[in-house]
Order: C-alpha cells, then sequence, then structure tokens
C-alpha cells in the first residue's frame, strides 16, 4: 500500500472508545519473559527488560492486575541501516493477575541492567499462622 | 528455545508448538536440544563507518562479558547467572521462562573491519559493540566515452 492508499478500517465511524481498544489490541509489543516464585511471605517476580532505561519503566499494580511496562532505547547512530533485527518492536508489555492474598500497597521493585525484580508480600491476613492447640 | 522476547502472535505461538511437538515425536533427537541460539538476541546495523551490534543480555556484571574479535568473526559470550537458585530453599518456583548459564553468540563481519577499532558499551541491559570499518574507496562513476 503506498502513502496515497486510503483503506477503509473497520472502526471507521463508531465511538472513541472503541477505537481506542481496537488500537490497543492491534500494537504488538514484545513478551518480557519472567520467572515467578513464591515463599511463605510472599511473591518475588523477575523480569528481563533489556534496553529500557529506569524513567522509561512503568509498574502499575491495580486492585487485583499488575502491569509491567518499557519502552526500548536504543542509541544508534544516524543512518544506520539494519541488517538483522531480532528484536523488531520498541515496547514491552505484560500483565498479571494477582490473587487477593497478595498486598500491592507493600510491592517493591530493584531495576538493574535491564532486569526487574519485584517483591509482593502477601496480605496481613494471609500470612501464614501457626495455631495453638490448647489442651483442654 | 527463548521465544518469549518476540511479540506475542497467535502463529509464533502455534510455530513453538509445531516445535515441540517435533521434538516429542522424533525418533532420534539431537543430543544438543534444539540449539542455544536463541539468546541473547541481537539487532546488527550498519553505516558507512562502522558496523552497529546490540546485544539484549540483561542482568549481567559487564565485567564478566567476553567479546572477541578474530579475523572478522566477532563473539559475544558470558554467563547469566540464575537468580533462582540463590534463594531460599522453601521457594516455590511458578514461572521460570528467562534464561540461565552459558551463552555465546557468533557474527561474521564484512571484510573491511578495522581490528583495532572495536568499542563496546554495556546500557541498561543491551551490549552495545561498535566496529569501525576501514576508509574505503569512494564509488566512483566511471564515464564511457
Amino acid at each position: 500500500m503506498s502513502d496515497n492508499t486510503q483503506l477503509t478500517r473497520p472502526n471507521d465511524g463508531h465511538d472513541n472508545g472503541k477505537d481506542k481498544h481496537a488500537a490497543r489490541l492491534r500494537e504488538q509489543t514484545l513478551l518480557p519473559p519472567v520467572d515467578v516464585i513464591e515463599d511463605k511471605n510472599g511473591i518475588t517476580l523477575f523480569a528481563d527488560l533489556p534496553g529500557v532505561p529506569k524513567d522509561k519503566l512503568n509498574l502499575q499494580i491495580e486492585a487485583d492486575s499488575l502491569t509491567i511496562e518499557g519502552d526500548v532505547v536504543v542509541d544508534a547512530p544516524e543512518g544506520m541501516t539494519s541488517h538483522h533485527a531480532e528484536v523488531r518492536l520498541p515496547r514491552y508489555r505484560r500483565v498479571f493477575t494477582l490473587s487477593r492474598d497478595l498486598d500491592g500497597n507493600q510491592a517493591s521493585a530493584e531495576f538493574k541492567h535491564g532486569v526487574l525484580k519485584l517483591r509482593i508480600p502477601k496480605a496481613e491476613h494471609a500470612q501464614p499462622r501457626r495455631i495453638e492447640v490448647r489442651v483442654a | 528455545m527463548y521465544r518469549s522476547m518476540f511479540p506475542r502472535d497467535i502463529f509464533d505461538e502455534l510455530d513453538t508448538l509445531h516445535r515441540q511437538l517435533q521434538r516429542a515425536f522424533d525418533v532420534e533427537p539431537s543430543i544438543r536440544g534444539i540449539g542455544r541460539g536463541g539468546f541473547p538476541a541481537l539487532n546488527i546495523g550498519t553505516t558507512p563507518q562502522s558496523v552497529e551490534l546490540y546485544a539484549f543480555t540483561p542482568g549481567l556484571d559487564p565485567a564478566t562479558i567476553e567479546v572477541n574479535l578474530e579475523r572478522g568473526v566477532l563473539t559475544v559470550a558470558g554467563e547469566r547467572k540464575d537468580d533462582l537458585a540463590s534463594d531460599q530453599q522453601q521457594a516455590a518456583v511458578h514461572i521460570n521462562e528467562r534464561f540461565a548459564g552459558r551463552f555465546r553468540r557468533v557474527v561474521n563481519l564484512p571484510d573491511d573491519v578495522d581490528p583495532n577499532g572495536v568499542s563496546a558499551e554495556y546500557r541498561d541491559g543491551v551490549l552495545h559493540v561498535s566496529v569501525k570499518r576501514r576508509e574505503s574507496v569512494q564509488p566512483r562513476r566511471i564515464s564511457v566515452h
């Protein structure tokens, strides 16, 4: 398709909300690989986001979902021709559902050399408790 | 195969599934498995003055990355420590997608590279190697009489 060709888009004439949703579905992003481990006090997540500087990393924790997003910034010299590209998109994105026993407000994160380490502790009410059994 | 670096695409996922099925039903699969060419992902570009290589290798100690240029062949190698192994015994691993262990990728460079003009920088988990090219004769148009 040349620049002069007009392509009728399926969402023409629909309301704004639908357009945005459709646009987001069309936007392709890289899926950062993760490691998730759980111990009795919470969950630790490691994610690989090479090429993302600290100011382009976006972490969002809502009630029951965690979103990890980052824009890749790579300094390429002017006029560089790409010969071989295995990473072809400039954005990472991954979403997880968090279970109720995790406390998103207490989450902490470290980001170094493109590796994100996120720690989400279990909510107070979900911490393991040993119940004393008394002899009546 | 380190596929999850690539965009989430139904065709990519079917491709991975196909590969796994092939491996499962292969009568004599290669002893080296499906090949470790997956990590790190590489992007290579050129300008008239240089060849630029970007290796997506997060979580490394820059001092341990090995970059070698020998007879026009550029090698990037190293080892990524497994973050999971060092954690407490009581932990349960739910997802394990990240690569850990030794890796090595090799690239053939064009003949006009200058072996003394190599520089490497590690930033935000990306290793950027820049190799200068020798001054080449500018292309000249030859007129026909």
